[in-house]
């Protein structure tokens, strides 16, 4: 499936900054085997003072920029087209939940794919006596890794609302959870939390969504901003697996990856620091138009 | 008296050590096993037996004193409030002879070694994990794991610098390392204090025994700092988390002591990849950092997104290999209590050796037999947090002693054990050595663990001879740790012979040159800009507050309309009058205090000491002090006192870049006050007597008298108070005072443009100097208070940031 995908995202101040300094992780990413970045720009204005680049732990690319001078907004502007795969319908190979310790305990590195990364608590999925007792009413140590995944994937699905004005881009995860209502990042977020609850390694994705459904279906949730879902580790023969809470789905040519990591914070699109007081007032468009 | 090399005088040292009593089944430093005593403590416990109790109280308050003066303090976190403490020494020293330490050093340069290829593995290569040494879980689930990080090789290939050890001593007399310290550790400046104190009270002996000294330690240490630089411009600076730190103090005196600056993340930004200093100068390239800061905090960027402590873009500066981090960041991992259980194995594996000194034995309980182990074993062991970075001994997470669980729980200890698997570390309870404290003139046993430092050169590691001492307050060697009352020791490390003498100064053989230019961090001399201000407020709002007592006190009744006006003037400056010490006073005392906390290693101690003074006097007046002649004794007092405070500061300080910043905001915030002054008290609509009250304020009334022979009028006071540049107290000579010292600073040098700050100076004071008295009306005051105020945010945006 070929992509044309165009995103916006401006930030205004209500007071100037005298300089500041971001990460930003906003182009698609190129992985072997699953898509491919055929075309890629991000035009950043005004102009930052300093640009450097380079890869992080997880293989994401990611661009450093500063501005040195006073400015009152900043806008990013990313064009990109993207060729994302077919991909064959997920064969459960996977081992019974209660075998997933073993599984783990014999990958020995650390490498970025390791499922070590994926199993203890990271910022902004702490521990949760909610989510666990959650996962594992609706677990049984019998069922397969891959469709635990799933099972949580639907019932989470059906038990949270979505609802954009009910949280915040740094609205806790258990929050959003007792709330039982949130976004795609919430649905994520709690997806993680369950699924490394029972010990399932469980990581984080940001990508888009096609914008305009194939004919006959609906409009996906959360095509209108960057996406984001769930990617889970379902032992050695299986491996990753990537699956969408907030539309309750497989993820397959739809999807469009950007940066993978542990959670949100790992991996936010835009991140950084302001030199100033006062509040700021970010806008997102996005366009992902099939070719 | 005789002190060294003479048999025991055993009458006196019987009665001495009479209520000494040794523990069963642990060892003493001061005693062998057999009863005898160590032959290193001998000279000491010789001259103690020959004081009378009354010397050695004196002795110990000479100490005592030392520390006071030199205002040494550690911060202690409480349930509801953080406090300053009096360091708590312990006056007798703990004693080792010269060869057991190098025994202790030897094991102790081992290990380093081994932690630096531990931590380079961890960040690098990753075959400890790869090859099964060290369990994949430990390192990921590992919150000083820095991933980030991983990948970058330190600029000169070290991630060591500076290490600290804590060791103790077994049953069997053995040592034991307890816990490796390598993120930041702590304590080498307090050993630095310690000594200085002990030697208060032991003078005589240290003089004439080979203890060995300290000071070449820190000068070795100073140059292998040096030597980390990019070139010989750029800068050595030692990073902070700033004042609420529990041992910021030690943070400041190690800086003066090493003639570092102290920096915070703010003073630091990134240009290009390279690390800079924001100061009065503009940026200026720093490439070695000392650090005291968490890594976790140090660039909110790419690792804790919460941290306002750090410096965004630092890791960027990192890659690019333009700073040396002592140590490196992420090295903090080394100190996971759960590594112990892998050392001595990596040991053999890494360096194809055994551990020289033994870690304390632990057993991870990740792994299904090591768990089984300490549970079978649970009464013998302590169990706690497997990823903890501290002792055992400071406990913060839950832990179980003994079998017994430190607080309560809803669980037995073996589910506990069976579902915290991984989480959990078991470790042999240790009794460690006790050793001598005076306690009622009597030497007393108490547990002790001894933190020894070490420090990288370009001749290998070399080990801090000495250092410092943790000693309990309690028979019980849980209770070391200072935050639960413990207290601090000398070590001295004793050879046979005297000491070599060392200072921190270079022998006259190398030539001295003074290493640090220096050049004032912006945000230093923000402070130091800050506290002149909030002094002068004070003190112009005391003086105002006394008037108005005075006048209270004599009025017949409580509403002439000058005391009216004058109440007014001083509820718009958030200082009721009705209140009698307003809450406005403290708070203005506050922010002088916050400001001077910031700077201490630039402040001096009696500077420091007299505004805590000022504060304790005013928050004590508060609670009694009623308006009228009571609050105007008051503010008499207060008064004498600021005028002390400004004295030490413009007597004593050192005419550096700081103390012209200090000078600058002291200078325009009394020419902003009597603006304001003259622009209320000296206007046409005043009511009888402002005029009067404007030149008592101002403290002007003698001037005035000698000066003109007449009674006070408008353009009498207008003169004196706003256009005569011989009185201290107008408003010309203050901004006088300004150019001349903006004139000394950074980007002022002749044949340049003015800057817009020098601009709008001569523009305030050419203004003002070309007014005549009948001319110069409250709303000319008015707008020149507007130009005052825009001077201070010129000073900022040039300066300050």
């Amino acid at each position: 499936m070929l992509y044309d995908i165009s995103l916006r995202i401006s930030y205004d101040y209500d007071n100037a900054a005298d300089s500041s300094r971001h990460m930003v992780r906003l182009l698609p990413a190129d992985l072997p085997g699953e898509q491919r970045l055929i075309a890629g720009n991000l035009d950043i204005h005004p102009r930052p003072d300093e640009l450097t680049s380079g890869m992080d732990f997880f293989w994401n690319r990611f661009s450093q920029i500063a501005f040195l001078h006073t400015h009152e907004d900043i806008d990013f502007n990313m064009h990109a087209r993207v060729e994302r795969y077919e991909q064959s319908t997920p064969l459960d190979i996977s081992p019974p939940l209660e075998r997933i310790g073993s599984d783990i305990r014999a990958q020995m590195n650390l490498g970025p794919l390791a499922p070590h990364h994926f199993l203890g608590p990271s910022p902004r999925v702490p521990q949760s006596l909610a989510t666990a007792a959650f996962a594992h009413e609706h677990l049984s140590g019998r069922q397969t890794v891959f469709s635990a995944v799933r099972t949580i994937g639907e019932i989470l699905n059906k038990e949270l609302a979505y609802d954009p004005e009910a949280t915040l881009v740094d609205t806790p995860m258990d929050d959003a959870f007792a709330a039982r209502r949130g976004v795609c990042q919430d649905f994520s977020h709690i997806m993680i939390s369950c699924l490394r609850s029972v010990g399932i390694p469980a990581g984080y994705v940001s990508g888009f969504l096609r914008t305009v459904p194939p004919p006959g279906q609906p409009r996906m949730e959360g095509a209108d901003a960057m996406h984001a879902w769930v990617r889970a580790w379902c032992g050695a023969d299986m491996g990753w697996i990537e699956y969408d809470p907030t539309n309750a789905a497989d993820v397959g040519t739809d999807h469009i990856v950007v940066a993978r990591g542990r959670d949100y914070s790992d991996i936010a699109p835009v991140r950084g620091q302001m030199r100033i007081y006062g509040d700021h007032k970010t806008t997102q468009s996005v366009d992902v138009l099939p070719l | 008296m005789s002190l060294s090399g003479e048999a025991l005088n055993a009458d006196a040292v019987n009665r001495l050590v009479s209520g000494y009593r040794t523990l069963p089944g642990v060892s003493d430093e001061m005693f062998l096993t057999d009863g005898s005593i160590r032959p290193v403590w001998t000279p000491l416990l010789n001259a103690l037996a020959q004081m009378s109790g009354e010397e050695i109280d004196a002795r110990t308050a000479r100490a005592d004193q030392y520390l006071r003066d030199s205002g040494v303090y550690y911060r202690q976190y409480g349930p509801d409030d953080v406090s300053e403490r009096d360091w708590p020494l312990s006056h007798v020293p703990v004693l080792i002879s010269g060869e057991e330490w190098s025994q202790i050093s030897a094991g102790l340069v081992q290990r380093a070694d081994l932690l630096e290829r531990v931590v380079a593995d961890l960040y690098g290569p990753g075959r400890l994990v790869s090859e099964g040494h060290l369990p994949a879980e430990l390192v990921a689930n590992n919150p000083e794991w820095l991933r980030p990080l991983v990948g970058i090789q330190p600029r000169l290939g070290h991630f060591l610098h500076f290490l600290a050890f804590d060791i103790g001593r077994g049953p069997m007399g053995r040592w034991w390392v307890l816990g490796d310290r390598t993120q930041a550790p702590s304590g080498a400046g307090f050993a630095l204090e310690n000594r200085i104190a002990t030697t208060r009270v032991f003078n005589e002996l240290y003089a004439q025994t080979g203890v060995q000294r300290l000071a070449g330690f820190f000068r070795i240490f100073r140059d292998a700092l040096l030597g980390l630089r990019q070139n010989d411009g750029s800068r050595v600076g030692i990073l902070t988390p700033g004042p609420l730190n529990d041992t910021y103090y030690e943070h400041a005196y190690i800086a003066r002591y090493l003639g570092f600056n102290l920096l915070e993340g703010e003073d630091l930004t990134v240009r290009n990849g390279e690390l800079m200093v924001r100061t009065v100068a503009g940026l200026k390239p720093i490439s070695v950092l000392w650090r005291r800061l968490d890594a976790a905090w140090a660039d909110p960027l790419e690792l804790d997104e919460a941290s306002r402590l750090g410096t965004p873009g630092l890791l960027d500066a990192i890659r690019s290999g333009s700073v040396t981090m002592v140590n490196a960041l992420g090295s903090g991992i080394l100190e996971t209590r759960a590594f112990l259980a892998f050392l001595p194995r990596i040991s053999e594996a890494l360096l194809g050796e055994p551990l020289l000194m033994p870690n304390i034995a632990t057993w991870w309980c990740g792994q299904q037999r090591e768990r089984e182990h300490v549970k079978a074993n649970a009464q013998a062991m302590s169990i706690g947090n497997a990823y903890a970075t501290r002792l055992l001994f400071d406990q913060d997470d839950v832990s179980a002693i003994g079998g017994t669980f430190d607080r309560e729980m809803h669980e037995s200890l073996m589910a506990w054990i069976e579902h915290g698997a991984g989480q959990l570390v078991g470790q042999e309870a240790v009794n460690l050595s006790t050793t001598p404290v005076l306690e009622d003139g009597m030497l007393t046993p108490r547990p002790m663990s001894l933190r020894v430092f070490m420090a990288r050169t370009p001749d290998g590691w070399r080990v801090m001879p000495g250092g410092y001492a943790r000693i309990g307050h309690s028979g019980s060697s849980l209770a070391l740790t200072m935050q639960s009352g413990g207290s601090a020791a000398d070590v001295w490390v004793v050879n046979p012979g005297p000491a070599e003498k060392e200072t921190m100064l270079s022998t006259p053989a190398q030539s001295f040159v003074r290493q640090q230019p220096g050049v004032l961090p912006s945000r230093a001399a923000d402070n130091l800009f800050w506290l002149g201000r909030y002094v002068e407020r004070f003190e112009y709002s005391i003086r105002l507050l006394r008037a108005y007592n005075l006048r209270l006190d004599d009025a017949p009744s409580h509403d002439t309309p000058l005391l009216a006006y004058l109440a007014d003037y001083l509820a718009n400056r958030d200082c009721d009058p009705e209140d009698g010490i307003p809450v406005g006073l403290s708070a203005m005392l506050a922010s002088a205090t916050t400001a001077a906390g910031h700077v201490r290693d630039r402040f001096s101690m009696d500077g420091w000491m007299a505004l805590a003074d000022l504060s304790r006097t005013t928050a004590k007046m508060r609670q009694t002090a009623q308006p009228g002649g009571d609050a105007a004794q008051a503010m008499r007092v207060l008064l004498r006192k600021i005028s002390g405070f400004s004295g030490l500061v413009h007597e004593n300080m050192y005419r550096l870049t700081g103390w012209r910043f200090l000078s600058i905001g002291r200078a325009l915030e009394r020419a902003a006050s009597l603006t304001s002054l003259l622009a209320h008290f000296a206007d046409k609509k005043a009511p009888d007597g402002a005029l009067d009250l404007a030149i008592e304020v101002a403290d002007s009334a003698m001037t005035h008298r000698r000066r003109y022979t007449v009674a006070t009028a408008r353009d009498t006071v207008i003169d004196l108070l706003g256009l005569d540049p011989l009185n201290p107290r107008s408003i010309i000579y203050q901004l006088n005072e300004i150019t001349e010292h903006v004139r000394q600073l950074p980007g002022s040098e002749e044949h340049r443009q003015l800057s817009p700050l020098q601009r709008g100076l001569l523009q305030a004071t050419s203004g003002l100097a070309l007014q005549t008295p009948e001319g110069l009306g409250s709303n000319d005051l008015n707008s020149l208070g507007g130009e005052i105020a825009e001077l201070s945010d010129l000073i900022s945006a040039k300066y300050l940031r």
